[in-house]
C-alpha cells in the first residue's frame, strides 16, 4: 500500500493503462504542457510525448468529436473535461454519437471512450460552475457513469473505466484531488457496477457517492455516539447501478436516506428511491427519504453555498425522521 | 359563523382526552346547554355540554382516540353553512390564554391527520377498538403490515407509534404471534389490552411519585383490642345509626388526629418550599376493576367516626360507580392505602404526588408478643408501613407521627 492523493491515483491509472496499451491517449485542455488544470496528468507529457498527451484547443464540442471519431476506428481515448460545466458543451457528441454509436451501427463501432472530470460544486464557484451532471447522463442508454469518492476507488475504477468497451462518463471532484488514501501497490481493479460499503451497520441505509460519502460518514460517526450503526453505501457506479447491494442493506435496516449533491427532481436519488419502494416495498418501516441540493442556482457567497447542499446538520435529523428518534 | 368546539379541560391534571360516545351525530342539531359528547379524561367519564348553538357540521375526533386539549373534535354552526377548516383552527389557537399556573402556552389545536368517520346513528359507540369496528384506514408502515400478517395479527388492533399513529416495526416487535402453527404445545394468546385514561394516569402519577419522591419507609405494629372492641361497641348500634364502622375508618379517624400533632407530615414539597397544609383531608385508595382511584375525606380531623364511616363508604359506592366528581379527588394531604382484607400483613406503597406520605395498612393477625413484662401474651396485632418523602420528612419526624398514631390505635382515649 502508498499513500496517494487522489489526483495522483488517476494520474496513476492513466499512465499505466497507457503503459499497458499503445492505444489509450489523453487529450483536452492544459492536460500537457501545462501537466492539467489539476495536475492529474502530472509528467504525462514527458513520458508519453505529444502524440499521445495532447492539449486541445478551446473547445469541448470539437474534441469530444475527435475523440469520438478516434474511438470508433479502434484507439481508446481519454477526453479530460476541465470540469463537467465545460463538458456540457460537448453534450451532443456524448449524448448523440458516443452513446449512440453502436445502437445506430447495429453493432458495428464500439465507442471505448471515457470522458473524465471535476464535477458539483467546489468552493464559490457560483451558479455556473457547480454543476452536477450525473443526472442527466444517467438518462442516456449507451453511457456508464461511475463515481469515487477516494483515490484506492478512483484508481480502480478509472482503469476499469479505460478498459471498458462502451463510453464511460468518469466524474471527478477538485475538493477531492488533494484528499490522501492508501492505494495498492499491485495493479489493482474494480468491476464496474459493483457498489462499495463504506461502513457497516443494522439500524438505516445512507446511499452517497462522490464527496457526499465522507458526508454520510460524518453522520454516521456523531450518529453512532446515540448508538445508532448506519450502513453507508457508496454505489459508485450510477450506470449500471449495484441495485442489489442497496435492497440488501434495506432487507437489513429496514430504512434509507439518499444523500446527493444535486437536484432532487428526476435524479440517481430519485430512482433509487423509486428502486427500493418497487422491489423492498414491505421491507421499509419508515418513507424512503433522501437530502439533495436546494432548487435553486448554487449561489456565490460562502455560507449560501453551504446551505444549497447537504450538509451533516440538514442530513442527519433527516435521519433521525427514518429512525423516528424523539 | 360555524364555531370549533376542542378538547375541554375537565380537571385539574387533565392533559389528555377521549371522546366515549358522541350524543349527537353529523347534521344533528343542538341547543346550548343541550349534552354534546362524553368524554373520557384521566379520572372520570363526563358528559360536555354545548356552548354553541346550531347543526353539528363535522365530526372530527373518532370515540376512543386519545387527543390532547385544545384538540378539535368538532365544528358547529348553521345547517349547510360552508367553513374553512384552518381558518377555525387558527382562530381558536388565538383564543388559547397561557395556563396561568405554569405559564406555558397549551398545545394549540392542529388539524386531524384523518377525518374519522361520523358518528353512528345510535348514541351508542362500538365498545371495541373503534378502527376495527369502523374499518377506519390503518396507518402502519409495509414492513409493520408484512411483520403483522406473518404473525397472524390484526394491525388495526395495534397502537402506532409513528407519526399520525403510525403503526411501525418497532410496535409489532413486543406483540407475539396470534397466529396458530403446528406445535406441540397448546399456546394461549396474548392480549394487548389499550389503555384507558385511568390506566395512562396511574402509571404517569406514580411513575412521578416514585421517580421524583426519594421514598423511605418506617414500619411499626399496633396492639389493635382496644380498637377492636370499640368498633364492636360501634357497630352493636349499627341498626340505629345506620353506620357500620370498618378497621379503616378506625385507623383514618386515627390518622387525622395524629396529624393534627404532627402538622409537618400533612405537607408537601414544592421545588422552592414546603407547604405545610391547613387542613387534613385523607385520601383512601379504592381499588375498582380498571385500576385505582384516590378519593378524599375532607377536614377528615373535624370529623367524628360515624361520619367518617359513612363519607368513606359513599366515595367508595361513587369510585365503584365511576360518579366520582373532580372535587372529590381535590386535594388529598396523605392517603392510606389498606390491603388488609386480603390477609397482606405488611406492604409498601409508592407516595401519590404531591404529597409527602402515604399509608400501607396490613392486616389485623393474632400474633405472639412479648410484652414489657417479657411474658408472651396473644395480641391482635396490624402493620403500618409508611412511605415518606425524604424531602419533606426526615425519620425522626416519621418515627415520631407513627409513635402518635400507634399510641391512638392502642388507645382510642388518647385521641381525645
Amino acid at each position: 500500500m502508498s499513500i496517494l492523493t487522489y489526483r495522483e491515483a488517476l494520474g496513476r491509472a492513466m499512465t499505466e493503462e497507457m503503459v499497458r496499451d499503445p492505444k489509450v491517449f489523453l487529450m483536452g485542455e492544459e492536460v500537457a504542457q501545462y501537466n492539467g488544470a489539476y495536475k492529474v496528468s502530472k509528467g504525462m507529457l514527458d513520458r508519453f510525448g505529444p502524440e499521445r498527451v495532447i492539449d486541445s484547443p478551446i473547445s469541448e464540442g470539437g474534441f469530444a468529436g475527435l475523440g469520438v471519431g478516434a474511438a470508433m476506428v479502434g484507439l481508446r481515448p481519454i477526453i479530460e473535461m476541465m470540469t463537467w460545466n465545460f463538458g456540457i458543451q460537448a453534450f451532443d457528441q456524448i449524448i448523440n454519437h458516443a452513446a449512440k454509436m453502436l445502437y445506430m451501427s447495429s453493432g458495428q463501432f464500439n465507442v471505448p471512450i471515457v470522458f473524465r472530470g471535476p464535477n458539483g460544486a467546489a468552493h464559490m464557484l457560483a451558479a455556473q460552475h457547480s454543476q452536477t451532471i450525473e443526472g442527466m447522463l444517467t438518462q442516456v442508454p449507451g453511457l456508464k457513469v461511475v463515481t469515487s469518492c477516494n483515490p484506492a476507488d478512483g484508481y480502480g475504477l478509472l482503469k476499469s473505466s479505460i478498459r471498458d468497451n462502451n463510453p464511460v462518463i468518469f466524474l471527478e471532484s477538485e475538493m477531492m484531488y488533494a484528499m490522501k488514501g492508501e492505494v495498492p501497490d499491485d495493479e489493482h481493479l474494480i468491476p464496474l457496477g459493483v457498489g462499495s460499503i463504506k461502513r457497516a451497520g443494522q439500524h438505516v441505509t445512507l446511499i452517497a457517492w462522490a464527496k457526499m460519502v465522507s458526508r454520510a460518514m460524518d453522520c454516521a460517526e456523531q450518529l453512532a455516539a446515540e448508538g445508532v450503526e448506519c450502513e453507508v453505501i457508496d454505489p459508485r457506479c450510477l450506470r449500471p447501478l449495484d441495485e442489489e447491494m442497496i435492497f440488501n442493506s434495506v432487507r437489513k435496516t429496514h430504512r434509507i436516506v439518499i444523500i446527493e449533491e444535486a437536484y432532487q427532481a428526476a435524479s440517481v436519488g430519485s430512482y433509487i428511491a423509486e428502486q427500493v419502494q418497487r422491489f423492498c416495498f414491505d421491507e421499509l418501516d419508515a418513507p424512503v427519504m433522501r437530502v439533495a441540493n436546494e432548487f435553486v442556482p448554487m449561489p456565490y457567497a460562502e455560507s449560501l453555498e453551504h446551505l444549497v447542499m447537504p450538509e451533516v446538520e440538514r442530513i442527519i435529523p433527516v435521519i433521525k425522521q427514518v429512525l423516528y428518534m424523539r | 359563523m360555524a364555531q370549533l368546539i376542542i378538547m375541554p379541560k375537565l380537571s385539574d391534571t387533565m392533559e389528555e382526552g377521549a371522546v366515549a360516545n358522541w350524543l349527537k351525530k353529523e347534521g344533528d342539531s343542538i341547543e346550548e346547554g343541550q349534552d354534546l359528547v362524553e368524554i373520557e379524561t384521566d379520572k372520570a367519564t363526563m358528559t360536555y355540554s354545548s356552548f354553541a348553538e346550531g347543526v353539528i357540521l363535522k365530526i372530527l375526533l373518532a370515540p376512543h382516540k386519545a387527543a390532547p386539549l385544545n384538540a378539535p373534535m368538532c365544528v358547529i354552526g348553521k345547517k349547510d353553512e360552508t367553513y374553512n377548516l384552518d381558518e377555525l383552527i387558527q382562530k381558536a389557537a388565538a383564543n388559547i390564554k397561557p395556563d396561568k399556573k405554569s405559564g406555558d402556552k397549551k398545545p394549540a389545536p392542529t388539524k386531524p391527520a384523518v377525518s374519522p368517520p361520523a358518528a353512528s346513528s345510535s348514541a351508542h359507540t362500538p365498545p371495541a377498538d373503534a378502527r376495527v369496528a369502523s374499518n377506519e384506514r390503518v396507518k402502519a408502515s409495509p414492513l409493520a403490515k408484512k411483520m403483522a400478517a406473518d404473525k397472524g395479527i390484526n394491525i388495526a388492533t395495534i397502537s402506532g407509534s409513528g407519526p399520525s399513529g403510525r403503526v411501525i416495526a418497532k410496535d409489532l416487535e413486543t406483540v407475539s404471534s396470534g397466529a396458530s402453527g403446528p406445535r406441540a404445545v397448546r399456546s394461549g394468546e396474548d392480549r394487548v389490552i389499550a389503555n384507558t385514561m385511568m390506566r395512562k394516569t396511574i402509571a404517569k402519577r406514580l411513575l412521578a411519585g416514585k421517580n421524583e419522591a426519594p421514598h423511605f419507609y418506617l414500619t411499626v405494629s399496633a396492639d389493635m383490642s382496644r380498637m377492636n372492641d370499640w368498633r364492636v361497641r360501634l357497630n352493636k348500634e349499627a341498626d340505629k345509626t345506620g353506620v357500620k364502622v370498618s378497621v379503616n375508618d378506625l385507623v383514618t379517624l386515627s390518622v387525622a388526629k395524629a396529624l393534627v400533632k404532627h402538622r409537618e407530615i400533612n405537607a408537601s414539597w414544592q421545588g422552592d418550599s414546603i407547604l405545610e397544609y391547613g387542613n387534613v383531608h385523607v385520601a383512601m385508595a379504592v381499588a375498582l376493576p380498571t385500576g385505582l382511584v384516590t378519593p378524599v375525606i375532607r377536614f377528615t380531623d373535624q370529623l367524628n367516626i360515624r361520619e367518617i364511616a359513612k363519607q368513606s363508604k359513599e366515595l367508595a359506592g361513587k369510585a365503584k360507580d365511576g360518579k366520582l366528581s373532580n372535587e372529590d379527588y381535590a386535594g388529598g394531604t396523605i392517603t392510606i392505602s389498606n390491603l388488609g382484607m386480603f390477609g397482606i400483613e405488611e406492604f409498601t406503597a409508592i407516595i401519590n404526588p404531591p404529597q409527602a406520605s402515604i399509608l400501607a395498612v396490613g392486616a389485623t393477625i393474632l400474633t405472639p408478643f412479648v410484652d414489657a413484662k417479657g411474658l408472651v401474651v396473644v395480641q391482635p396485632r396490624m402493620k403500618i408501613t409508611m412511605s415518606c418523602d425524604h424531602r419533606v420528612i426526615d425519620g425522626v419526624m416519621g418515627a415520631q407521627f407513627l409513635q402518635t398514631l400507634v399510641s391512638y390505635l392502642e388507645e382510642p382515649l388518647n385521641m381525645l
